[in-house]
């Protein structure tokens, strides 16, 4: 190597990789297999940045950086702490995938504006970097924005008129939530404390009590609104109008998990695990995302759409980490941070699923997709992992996060909680397996016609005549899959990583 | 002091005041813009007034230096209300100019017609619009 | 020599340029001679403005007749800050006109424009500058009647011009004349001119009835001058019909002046404990502010001209000035003049942007924005940061004013205005989000060939944009100068003052 590599040039690089990159996607406009080879090395090569600084932080290594002053005594300041850099490796891998995914999807679909949309992915891709990697509020308020308008233009990919509306609810909620809430809940918080550093045990201890920190905490987490917590969850939904390699990258890298993150930091390093408990500012919060994550459930069991019921699935889901920085204990901040991780990889996988389903038979609802497990086995054997990581199986990653948090639960004495968690699994498995069942055991909708093969049910698989999607959108759905079984093993090591950053 | 012999010991401010509100009326209420120019230079002449009788000291002469210790009146506003008739007499004249090039495309200068022609062109954009 | 002559020379310079215009003839000519006046005010302001915050207040004195009987031309932190702004904006403006003049103003004409621009610009230039409160009325005149002119110029594209700059006139006049009898009030009761020499003498008359009305008639005056709500009548029509370039001054420079006159008389002439604490006016200003922030911005999402959202939502932000003044704080009155200076930057940026889309579509109703986005790439890119920062998203330099207004409003105590703040710049988001979107996401009307705008019209107006995301970015530089400008007009109104016999 020419250079040594300095914390900080990494941190620089970090940011840097992406914001050229989405230059450089620009300049080979005219060049798209340069221009997507280009995407796959950028995503690599930010990957392995953020992979060195997580060993450097693990060898002991303090990286920080900080550049100009937005607002007077508040810098934009980068510091490398354990969630943070958990979340940049996660997204920084997951984008190689989703870019390997889109290129094969974005060509078979014979997409428009395909060098606007890996311009926008990259620049999102830089502002997610920044979420990660802030160092205070403010710095991550305006990667935060950023995000929601460089993801506006995937979004209204299509640029009509249904894309149009979607896109005006999109934007709409993403920023009046943020301006709304997230906004005066930093200045609040600013006025009270005279800082915005994450600390760890947070900066709030003594400032503020009662009520005051109640509404404060609410602010936070409806300000979030990326977090989807209803009744601020209609964007979501409304998004899935985009290609599927943007849904996916919408709720599994970047935009659900920056909103979730933020509550996670806020949580963490503004309130503190110990402040939190003690004002008891998010007791009632608890109430809201419990509602949300089994509205949410109930919701995706009656959607037919598949990308519908996920979206539904995905706000249930957030809604689970939510519960945990709401529990308000640090097995339960765990667990929330072991959610975002392993709902990542597990979304992801059914996303991409979703995607290689509609551009191999163009189907889109439930209902028609019986039978396709015999033609499309990879593709389904993804979805099942996947499904089953979500639910919380073992040995899938799903299944710790739902152990932390359910650890979390019973420490703070919360059996309700508990009980909500089992009575959304139940739900999960209730919306996630019958499409992998009936794919596997019913008859291929085509066969069907046919007047002898009408209401047969098959009790074995019998694979027919394969029809998958094009290798570029099943492998890396295969290999996100195969991620999530691996995570399983990698739990135990996440937590402990994380675990010192909890403490007071 | 009663009430009626205060306000006569200072009339000049009521010829002032009386004077202004009459301009102030006229500007609001006439359509005709030459009468609201009228108007305007009414309501400006008022404050001229105003100030020129404030400048006046009871028994003083015109403030010329003749040598000898005399009471003069102050002639400061004097100064400052030439500048003023000035910037006064620049306000009437772009007016006008304003009316005559208003006359020219409107062909009218009752503010009442103008309104109704613009309102008209508006409802006229915004169908096209 | 001239360091020792800048605070004067600033203002004479274009001043004396404006006739060499009339006499020039040829329009780039003309603009040559405009566009070396701007630039010559540019330096000077920034020269001045570091002579001030080096080494304090810079008193100058016309022909040498010391203060309070001569004319001063008195900066500091405040007016200086306040005199670059205004510059900045003056200069870009004339760089950029030069186009768009040429397109709508028509040829025999633009001589005779580009004198009234200067006289406009060196108006606003003494205004900010004297220290003397009848001198300033003299300015004010001299730049409120060339921009009634400028105005009507706009006549050529549209004849409601014309009524627009005679609404105008009338209510600037009045406005003007407003200011002139509370002055005359001042003056009988303190028998001087001088601002600075004004404030000594008014202290301990707080009781005076005359002096409340002298005070009623000069906020009214500049309230006009200032649009603020409900005073704002003249100020639509007037931004919408003017030419392109008249609007972005205006829009840029006009209010700002005003609001700084008003900033004087309020801190200066009256000191702060006068109007906030004998006259309690921060409860006329909070509700009239508020009102005008929602009122305007509602009206703004009904437009059908972008030029006219543009000046509703210029309205709007004359209520988020008043509003920091309610404060009655330095926090407020700093977060007032960092609006000042970035609503001035992003404001013109816009309406910059909107003059090249007039340049080369000739329209500017949002129907003729569809489908700009490809066509314009760079005008509708500056357009979209300078909506950004107006909703005030961060690194915008729209931001560090919403940030510094609510903390002001937290610093009070008053969360609930600081939950009105947020509601606005929201509003700001959908009306802008209704142009951009337009812009992009939808077919333009016409298959006609539209290109991009000239560079010379593109580079002043992205000096603008990147000075928008630059000093969002990095704040340290307007902050600091604008805490200072506050402090000089909350805390001290009469540091430094010479002492003064009276006459």
């Amino acid at each position: 190597m020419m250079f040594a590599l300095g914390p900080e040039t990494v941190l620089q690089l970090i940011l840097l990789v992406p914001g050229l990159g989405a230059i450089l996607i620009g300049a080979t406009n005219r060049f798209p297999n340069l221009r997507d080879a280009l995407s796959l090395l950028i995503a690599t090569a930010l990957c392995a940045l953020a992979v060195w600084l997580l060993l450097d932080h693990v060898a002991g290594g303090i990286a920080r950086l900080q550049l100009t002053p937005i607002v007077q005594g508040l810098p934009i300041l980068f510091v490398a702490e354990p969630i943070g850099l958990v979340f940049a490796v996660l997204a920084s891998a997951l984008w190689i995938v989703i870019t390997a995914y889109s290129i094969g999807y974005m060509r078979k679909n014979n997409e428009p504006h395909q060098t606007r949309f890996y311009i926008c992915f990259a620049i999102a891709m830089a502002s997610t970097m920044g979420i990660a990697l802030a160092g205070n509020l403010l710095t991550l308020f305006l990667f935060y924005e950023i995000l929601t308008l460089s993801t506006y233009p995937l979004v209204v990919h299509h640029e009509t008129d249904a894309a149009r509306r979607a896109g005006r609810v999109y934007l709409g909620l993403l920023l009046s939530s943020s301006i709304l809430f997230l906004l005066p809940a930093i200045i609040w918080t600013w006025f009270l404390a005279g800082t915005l550093d994450f600390t760890r045990g947070g900066i709030l201890a003594g400032k503020i009590e009662g009520t005051q920190a109640a509404i404060l905490f609410a602010l936070f987490l409806f300000g979030a609104g990326k977090a989807a917590l209803m009744p601020l969850h209609r964007w979501l939904p409304a998004a899935m109008i985009a290609p599927t390699p943007v849904s996916a990258f919408l709720h599994a890298v970047a935009v659900v998990k920056a909103g979730v993150f933020t509550i996670l930091k806020v949580g963490v390093y503004i309130f503190g695990v110990g402040f939190l408990a003690s004002v008891q500012a998010s007791e009632w919060m608890l109430w809201v995302s419990a509602f949300s994550l089994i509205a949410a459930s109930v919701i995706a069991l009656g959607k037919d759409d598949l990308k519908a019921r996920l979206a539904y699935s995905t706000i249930a889901q957030l809604a689970y980490v939510t519960m945990g920085v709401c529990l308000a204990t640090v097995m339960g901040m765990v667990g929330g941070a072991m959610q975002l991780v392993t709902h990542a990889l597990g979304k992801i996988t059914l996303f991409m699923c979703a995607g290689a389903i509609y551009l191999a038979t163009g189907k889109t609802r439930i209902s028609d997709m019986r039978g396709l497990g015999r033609v499309m086995p990879f593709t389904f054997g993804a979805f099942l992992l996947g499904a089953l990581s979500i639910i919380g199986i073992p040995p899938l990653g799903g299944a710790w996060s739902k152990w932390f948090l359910m650890m979390g639960a019973s420490d703070a004495g919360h059996l309700a909680a508990l009980g909500i968690w089992m009575l959304s699994s139940l739900l999960s498995l209730a919306y996630l397996i019958p499409l992998v069942a009936r794919g596997f055991f019913l008859p291929l909708q085509e066969e069907e016609d046919r007047p002898q093969a009408q209401g047969r049910e098959i009790s074995v698989i019998r694979l027919a005549r394969l029809r998958e999607a094009p290798l570029w959108c099943v492998v890396p759905a295969c290999i996100t899959a195969l991620l999530s079984v691996l995570v399983y093993f990698a739990g135990p090591a996440i937590a402990g990583f994380i675990l010192p950053a909890l403490g007071p | 002091m009663t009430g009626i012999d205060f306000i006569l010991a200072h009339y000049n401010y009521s010829a002032s005041i009386i004077l202004m509100a009459l301009g102030f009326y006229i500007v609001i209420s006439r359509g005709n813009l030459i009468k609201k120019i009228v108007g305007l230079n009414l309501f400006q002449v008022s404050v001229f007034m105003l100030y020129i009788s404030m400048g006046k000291v009871s028994g003083g002469t015109a403030p010329i230096l003749t040598g000898k210790p005399e009471l003069f009146s102050n002639p400061l506003p004097h100064v400052l209300i030439l500048t003023a008739i000035v910037v006064g007499v620049a306000t009437t004249a772009i007016g006008l100019a304003l009316i005559v090039r208003i006359k020219d495309a409107y062909g009218v200068i009752e503010e009442d017609e103008i309104l109704v022609m613009d309102r008209a062109r508006e409802q006229l954009d915004a169908r096209s619009g | 020599m001239i360091l020792q002559h800048l605070a004067i020379l600033q203002v004479m310079l274009p001043l004396l340029a404006a006739p060499l215009c009339v006499l020039s003839r040829s329009p780039l000519l003309a603009w040559g001679i405009a566009a070396l006046a701007g630039l010559f005010a540019l330096a000077g302001s920034f020269i001045l403005f570091a002579q001030v915050l080096n080494a304090g207040v810079i008193s100058y004195h016309i022909g040498n007749w010391a203060p309070p009987w001569g004319i001063e031309f008195r900066l500091d932190a405040a007016n200086s800050f306040v005199l670059v702004v205004v510059s900045l904006v003056g200069a870009v403006c004339i760089l950029y006109g030069r186009r768009s003049i040429e397109r709508e103003i028509p040829e025999d004409d633009q001589p005779l424009f580009y004198t009234m621009l200067l006289l406009c610009f060196a108006g606003m230039l003494g205004v900010t500058s004297t220290g003397d409160a009848f001198n300033l009325f003299v300015f004010l005149e001299i730049f409120s009647l060339s921009s009634y002119v400028l105005v009507a110029m706009g006549a050529e594209r549209d004849r409601r011009a014309l009524t627009a700059a005679f609404t105008y006139l009338l209510l600037g006049t009045i406005g003007a004349t407003f200011y002139v009898i509370g002055l005359g009030f001042v003056y009988a009761l303190t028998g001087t001119l001088n601002m600075a020499d004004m404030a000594v003498r008014i202290t301990g008359m707080a009781g005076s009835g005359t002096l409340r009305v002298a005070f009623a008639f000069m906020i009214i005056g500049m309230g006009l001058k200032l649009a603020i709500f409900p005073m704002h009548l003249w100020l639509p029509n007037a931004y919408a019909f003017a030419p392109s370039i008249v609007t972005a001054l205006l829009a840029g420079t006009a209010t700002k002046v005003a609001l700084y006159v008003l900033l004087r008389i309020l801190f200066t002439i009256f000191s702060p404990a006068y109007p906030f604490e004998s006259q309690t006016l921060q409860y006329l200003f909070l509700p009239l502010g508020l009102a005008g922030v929602f009122v305007a911005s509602i009206v703004a999402l009904f437009q059908q001209d972008v030029k006219r959202v543009l000046a509703w939502s210029s309205i709007a932000q004359s209520g988020y000035f008043l509003l920091g003044v309610s404060f009655a704080s330095v926090g407020g009155l700093m977060a007032s003049i960092v609006h000042l200076f970035n609503h001035a930057i992003m404001k013109s940026g816009l309406f910059l942007a909107v003059g090249c889309v007039v340049y080369r579509t000739g329209s500017c109703s949002i129907a003729s924005f569809r489908g700009l986005g490809h066509k314009m790439p760079w005008t509708m890119a500056a357009f979209v940061i300078g909506g950004l920062s107006m909703i005030g998203i961060p690194a915008t330099i729209g931001f560090t004013s919403k940030w510094y207004l609510i903390l002001a409003a937290l610093e009070r105590g008053w969360w609930p205005v600081a939950i009105a703040i947020v509601a606005g710049s929201l509003l700001a988001l959908f009306y802008f989000g209704r142009i951009i979107e337009a812009a992009y996401l939808q077919p333009s009307t016409d298959d006609s060939t539209i290109t991009e705008a000239p560079l010379s019209m593109l580079a002043p107006m992205w000096m603008l944009t990147i000075s928008c995301l630059a000093l969002g970015i990095d704040s340290e530089l307007t902050v600091s100068a604008a805490r200072a400008a506050a402090e000089a007009l909350f805390l001290d109104p009469h540091a430094g003052l010479p002492a003064h016999t009276g006459p």
